[in-house]
C-alpha cells in the first residue's frame, strides 16, 4: 500500500489490513468474515483505488481485532490474492499469507439444487473440493458438480 | 481400491480387469452350479430410496448366492424417511446392522455423502443424475465377455445422456480405456458438458451426433438407454423426446458380425422386441452379469478372497 491509498483512511492502532481485495468485493469479504456494523469499532472500506498489481482493488481496515488464519483463508474464495497485515501499536506485527487448502469446510454449500447437502437438517460439513487453485475451479465433495462462483457467492455459510 | 465404490474413480484400471477375472470366476456360483459361501456371515443392507428391481434384485442375489444375508430398507414410502429422518441418521443405524450397503438414492452425492457417515463399505447403486458404478462393472464385463477386451473400442451411447448416470459412469470409465465414444441424443438430453470436458481432458476421443442409424455401421457396442420420464421437471418436455430412437433388427444390417446391442433396462420403446431375436442383442445376460459383478465387489470391499482356479 502506498503512502498515497494510506492517507484515503487513517492508520489504524490495533486490528487487521486486509490489501488487494478484488475491486468491488469488499462487503461481501466483510459478509464472510461474518463482520457486521454492529460492532463497536471501527471497520474502513476503501473501494476501487488504483492499484499497480491489479488495475483496480478495495482496502479493508478492521479495529481492535486479529482475524485468526481459519477466518483468512475464507477470503481464498473471492480474494485469493489479499495480503494481510496485522498491526499492533500502528505497526505491522504479523503478515499473513491467504491460502487455499485442498478442500473449503463449510465455507459455502454446494450451489446444485439436487445435492443431498441441500437438504439443511443433515448434518456432515459443506465441502468443496479445490481441483485448481488459479482460477479457482471448486466441486462439491458429495455430488461433484462444478461450482459456479457468482452462485456460491450467495452460498456462503 | 477404496474401503467404497462411489465413482468408478475408486478404481484404478488394473483393479477394474482384476475385479473382471474375479467376476468370470464366479459365473459358475451365480448360475447356481457351485455354492461357495465366501460370505457366510456377512449382512447387506440394501437402502434403496428410489425404486429399483434389477440393481436391488441382483445385489441380494449375489449376496445370497454366496452365503450371506440380506436387509431391505424396504418400501421408502413406509421408512423412516417418509417422517424425515436424515440420510446420516438412517446410514449411521445401518452402519451398526450391517456389514456393507448399497445405496440407491435421488439425491446426486448420497452415496458419498453416506460413505462419509459410515465404517462399513458403501456401494452407489445411483444417485440422483450422478453416478451407477456398479451398473458400469456388469456393462464393462458384457463388453469384455463379447469382445475379449476393453481397449480401443468404439461405443455409441444413445437416448437420455444428461440425466443417465449409467451412461456417465461408463463413459468416464470406457475413456480409461481408449474407446472411441460416439453420444446420440437429442440436444436437450446431450451429454453434461462438464461431462464432456473432463472425458476430453482425461483423453477421450468423443463424437456427438444425433443420428442413430448412421452410427451403426462403426460401432462395436451400441447402449441404448430409456429416456426417464421421471427426471424430467414436466411432462411436456418429456413429450418432446419420448421415442425419437427406436432400433430394430433391420436397423442393425449393416452392423459388425460381432457388434453388441446393450441396455440397462428397464425398455420401453428404444429397442424393439424383434431385436431379441438378432446375435447382436446382449441385454438380458447383462442383466445377469449384475449377479457376478457385485458378487466380485463384495468380495472385494469385504477383503475376501476369491480362491482361484475352478470353483
Amino acid at each position: 500500500m502506498s503512502a498515497g491509498e494510506m492517507r484515503r483512511v487513517t492508520a489504524i492502532n490495533n486490528g487487521t489490513v486486509i490489501d488487494h481485495v478484488p475491486a468491488g468485493s469488499a462487503l461481501t469479504v466483510l459478509r464472510m468474515l461474518g463482520i457486521s456494523g454492529d460492532r463497536s469499532s471501527p471497520i474502513s472500506l476503501v473501494m476501487n483505488v488504483p492499484s499497480s498489481k491489479h488495475g483496480r482493488k478495495d482496502i479493508i481496515k478492521v479495529e481492535d481485532r486479529e482475524l485468526t488464519q481459519d477466518e483468512l483463508d475464507r477470503l481464498a474464495l473471492i480474494a485469493p490474492k489479499a495480503s494481510v497485515a496485522i498491526i499492533r501499536s500502528y505497526s505491522v506485527a504479523e503478515k499473513r499469507e491467504v491460502s487455499i487448502g485442498a478442500e473449503l469446510v463449510n465455507i459455502a454449500s454446494c450451489t446444485f439444487s439436487n445435492c443431498i447437502t441441500i437438504n439443511p437438517r443433515e448434518p456432515q460439513d459443506h465441502r468443496l473440493r479445490v481441483v485448481n487453485s488459479d482460477p479457482l475451479e471448486l466441486r462439491c465433495r458429495y455430488c461433484g458438480r462444478p461450482q459456479e462462483m457468482d452462485e456460491l457467492i450467495d452460498n456462503l455459510l | 481400491m477404496d474401503d467404497d465404490l462411489i465413482t468408478m474413480d475408486d478404481m484404478t484400471n488394473e483393479e477394474i480387469v482384476s475385479l473382471l477375472k474375479d467376476a468370470e470366476r464366479l459365473l459358475p456360483v451365480a448360475h447356481g452350479l457351485e455354492y461357495l459361501p465366501l460370505l457366510q456371515g456377512k449382512l447387506l443392507a440394501n437402502m434403496f430410496f428410489e425404486p429399483s428391481t434389477r440393481t436391488r434384485m441382483s445385489f441380494e442375489t449375489a449376496m445370497k448366492r454366496l452365503g450371506g444375508d440380506v436387509v431391505n430398507l424396504g418400501d421408502v414410502n413406509s421408512s423412516s424417511a417418509v417422517k424425515g429422518e436424515t440420510l446420516y441418521d438412517t446410514m449411521r443405524m445401518v452402519d451398526g446392522y450391517c456389514d456393507i450397503a448399497a445405496l440407491r438414492h435421488p439425491r446426486q452425492g448420497a452415496a458419498q455423502y453416506a460413505a462419509d457417515a459410515c465404517a462399513i463399505p458403501i456401494m452407489n447403486g445411483g444417485d440422483g443424475a450422478g453416478h451407477h458404478p456398479t451398473q458400469t462393472l456388469l456393462d464393462l464385463f458384457t463388453i469384455q465377455q463379447a469382445h475379449g477386451h476393453l481397449e480401443g473400442l468404439t461405443v455409441a451411447l444413445i437416448g437420455d445422456l444428461r440425466y443417465g448416470r449409467t451412461v456417465h459412469s461408463l463413459s468416464h470409465a470406457l475413456a480409461r480405456f481408449d474407446c472411441n465414444l460416439i453420444f446420440i441424443s437429442p440436444a436437450q438430453l446431450a451429454m453434461p458438458v462438464d461431462i464432456v470436458s473432463d472425458l476430453i481432458a482425461a483423453g477421450a476421443n468423443i463424437t456427438e451426433t444425433e443420428d442413430l442409424y448412421g452410427s451403426v455401421p462403426d460401432a462395436d457396442v451400441i447402449y441404448m438407454t430409456r429416456i426417464q420420464k421421471e427426471r424430467f421437471p414436466d411432462e411436456d418436455e418429456y413429450m418432446k423426446v419420448a421415442g425419437i430412437y427406436k432400433l430394430t433388427a433391420a436397423d442393425l444390417s449393416g452392423a459388425k458380425g460381432e457388434m453388441i446391442v446393450m441396455h440397462p433396462l428397464p425398455r420401453l420403446n428404444e429397442i424393439s422386441s424383434d431385436v431379441d431375436e438378432t446375435r447382436h442383442a446382449r441385454y438380458f445376460e447383462q442383466a445377469f452379469n449384475g449377479v457376478v459383478a457385485r458378487m466380485a465387489l463384495m468380495c472385494r470391499l469385504l477383503g475376501v478372497a476369491i480362491p482361484s482356479g475352478d470353483v
